[in-house]
């Protein structure tokens, strides 16, 4: 290993970029995970009814109706056929996650979001084990588990332990005990299974990945070329496995990150101090030479593990 | 990597051991889910749905927990409810009557906003809600029971006169009072929680169950005869005789009362044969 690889993760970035430069979408994913949580809490704190309800269901502006498609659709398979309105807000969510991205609901608005990437955080920081890694499609699994159940016992079976509406329902309308259920997300994630929640498990994050299988916002690895594997995007991304496709992609293979695991969440465009990544769509075409077509060799590439 | 050349039967064989393993652990994992499930089915007695709610099963699949009904509850009757406080399915709408009863409002609010159906929108008259029924559980501790007019449940009523009515009976402990017993009626009683709110002692005697524990159910083959006569006109069997009714009094066999006589044969044990 380069001695360079020592360094901090993202030091570099920051070093280039600044420190805000270098925390770009991190800060405005913190940004709009809190504006999706205020905005339903401004209506109970201040009386001002902007948003009413949480993220299973929601009536914006008194006109525009939200459902969580899942939520929905674990209904239908219970056997109850919703009202119009409801049915009208899932399809409404359903086809703005399938646009820009299934799991930007992971990574720009779902709750538990900041409380997986805290225990990322500590986990890094006290340099734990990585533990238990389920297989890639274990979340699939839990999803058609979820779906079954449901159908089985007639109910919405996942919002009986869902910490995602436990936290968000709860800040908004009264916890109860439904902390345990956050607390044991951020433990599991701590000591049993790094990012193994987001990662693995969640079916709600299975579910939007599936949904944004075609989405058109997608990271590009378009400048791969200037590439000089310090490895801070694989650190940062919490679906790492879906870099390595773009990133080390030939010249005529695409430098886009098309695989739905991604979330969009932008920390490889941070982080990196060359600015391989960026945002585009899905039918960019821009030419984007692999590294290993460019004549001369890094001395970096060599010194990397096999 | 060398691992090109590898067996395809190997392949396979992982394919499959990962493909049991996770279907193992989707089942153990699903079964737990279920059993809980099922068991936060439980809405204890106290906690009443809101105007047009399901049923029970039903309600499970329809609420997705939103509380569009709790923000839209003009006297915040309703609350959602939360894991270990409230017994009812965590996230699921309710409310208490003794804390706050449902105020019936004309246009029910509540059912308007659910987006799922889950508070059936065909409820548009308040009047005919079912949120439960109101008993009056304790006849000895109501005032009314110990012969004051204290009438508060039947005051409050919404629905006065037809869900509660006060019935005049004989104070026997005085022997020369009235009293005037609350007595609700099940068809026109709403569920709304007034009554057991408003009673005036420190433990409600008048209660809002659910239908299922406020109400008995007649046999399918029951017929009421005076019903059947009212459809039909005429006794539906040709012929009856109308029998002598055993009233207590004088002329039967009832001892108790003043008149009432011996009967003419004994078993030979001297009970009465009754
Ligand atoms: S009818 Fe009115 S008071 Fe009763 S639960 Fe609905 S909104 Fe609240
Ligand atoms: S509005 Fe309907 S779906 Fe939402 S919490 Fe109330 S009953 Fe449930
Ligand atoms: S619950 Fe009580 S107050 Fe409400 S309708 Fe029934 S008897 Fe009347
Ligand atoms: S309010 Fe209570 S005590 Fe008074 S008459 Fe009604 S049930 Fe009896």
């Amino acid at each position: 290993m380069s001695a360079k690889t020592k360094l901090p993760i993202g030091q570099e970035a920051i070093e280039k970029k600044g420190w805000i430069g270098a925390h770009k979408y991190l800060l405005l994913r913190r940004i709009s995970q809190a504006i999706f949580l205020l905005l339903f809490l401004i209506g109970p704190w201040f009386g001002l009814w902007i948003v009413k309800g949480n993220l299973a269901g929601s009536l914006t502006l008194d006109v525009l109706p939200l459902t969580d498609p899942l939520v929905l659709l674990q209904g239908i398979v219970a056997r109850h056929w919703p009202e119009m309105t409801a049915i009208i807000g899932a399809l409404i969510v359903g086809v703005a996650y399938a646009l820009i991205g299934g799991r930007v609901y992971c990574s720009w608005v779902c709750p538990i979001n900041p409380v997986t990437d805290g225990a990322h955080w500590l986990h890094e920081k006290l340099g734990l084990q990585k533990g238990w890694q389920p297989k890639k499609n274990t979340r699939y699994w839990v999803l058609g588990m979820v779906l079954i159940v449901s159908a089985l016992t007639g109910t919405i079976a996942w919002e009986f332990v869902n910490p995602i509406t436990m936290l968000h329902r709860g800040l908004i309308f009264g916890i109860g005990f439904a902390w345990s259920f956050v607390i044991a997300v951020f433990l599991f994630d701590l000591f049993v299974s790094r990012r193994g929640w987001c990662g693995h498990l969640c079916p709600v994050g299975a579910f939007y990945d599936l949904l944004g299988t075609k989405s058109i916002l997608r990271v590009s690895a378009r400048n791969r070329a200037a590439c000089d594997d310090c490895m801070d995007c694989f650190a940062v991304c919490p679906e790492m496995h879906v870099i390595t496709p773009a990133l080390r992609g030939k010249g005529d293979e695409t430098p886009l990150i098309l695989s739905p695991d991604c979330t969009n969440c932008g920390r490889c465009i941070d982080v990196c101090s060359v600015d391989v990544f960026r945002f585009t769509h899905r039918f960019d075409q821009s030419p984007a030479p692999g590294r290993d077509d460019a004549a001369t060799q890094s001395p970096a590439r060599d010194a990397r593990a096999a | 990597m060398s691992a090109t050349k590898k067996p395809k039967v190997v392949d396979r064989r992982r394919f499959l051991m990962d493909a049991a393993r996770a279907a193992a652990g989707c089942a153990v994992a699903g079964s737990l889910l279920a059993v809980y499930a099922r068991d936060a089915r439980a809405l204890p007695a106290e906690a009443l749905r809101p105007p047009g709610a399901l049923p029970e099963e039903d309600f499970l699949a329809a609420c997705i927990r939103c509380g569009l009904c709790v923000r839209d509850c003009p006297y915040d009757t309703l609350v959602l409810a939360e894991l270990g406080v409230d017994g009812a399915a965590t996230g699921t709408p309710f409310f208490t009557a003794r804390d706050i009863p449902c105020e019936m409002c004309d246009d029910i609010p509540c059912v308007k906003a659910c987006p799922t159906g889950a508070l059936d929108p065909g409820l548009t008259e308040i009047d005919e809600a079912k949120m439960g029924i109101a008993v009056l559980v304790d006849e000895e501790n109501c005032l009314n029971a110990l012969g004051l007019r204290c009438d508060v449940c039947y005051r409050v009523c919404p629905v006065i006169d037809e869900a509660i009515t006060l019935e005049r009976q004989h104070n026997e402990r005085s022997g020369h009072h009235a009293m005037f017993m609350p007595v609700v009626h099940a068809e026109f009683c709403t569920g709304c929680g007034k009554c057991e709110k408003s009673c005036v002692l420190p433990e409600a005697a008048i209660k809002v169950l659910p239908v299922r524990l406020a109400r008995g159910k007649l046999g399918e083959h029951y017929r009421l005869g005076w019903e059947q006569m009212d459809e039909n006109g005429a006794p539906l069997v040709d012929g009856l005789i109308d029998l002598p009714d055993r009233l207590p009094g004088p002329g039967t066999d009832n001892l108790a009362t003043p008149g009432g006589f011996e009967p003419t044969f004994r078993l030979p044990s001297g009970g009465t044969g009754q």
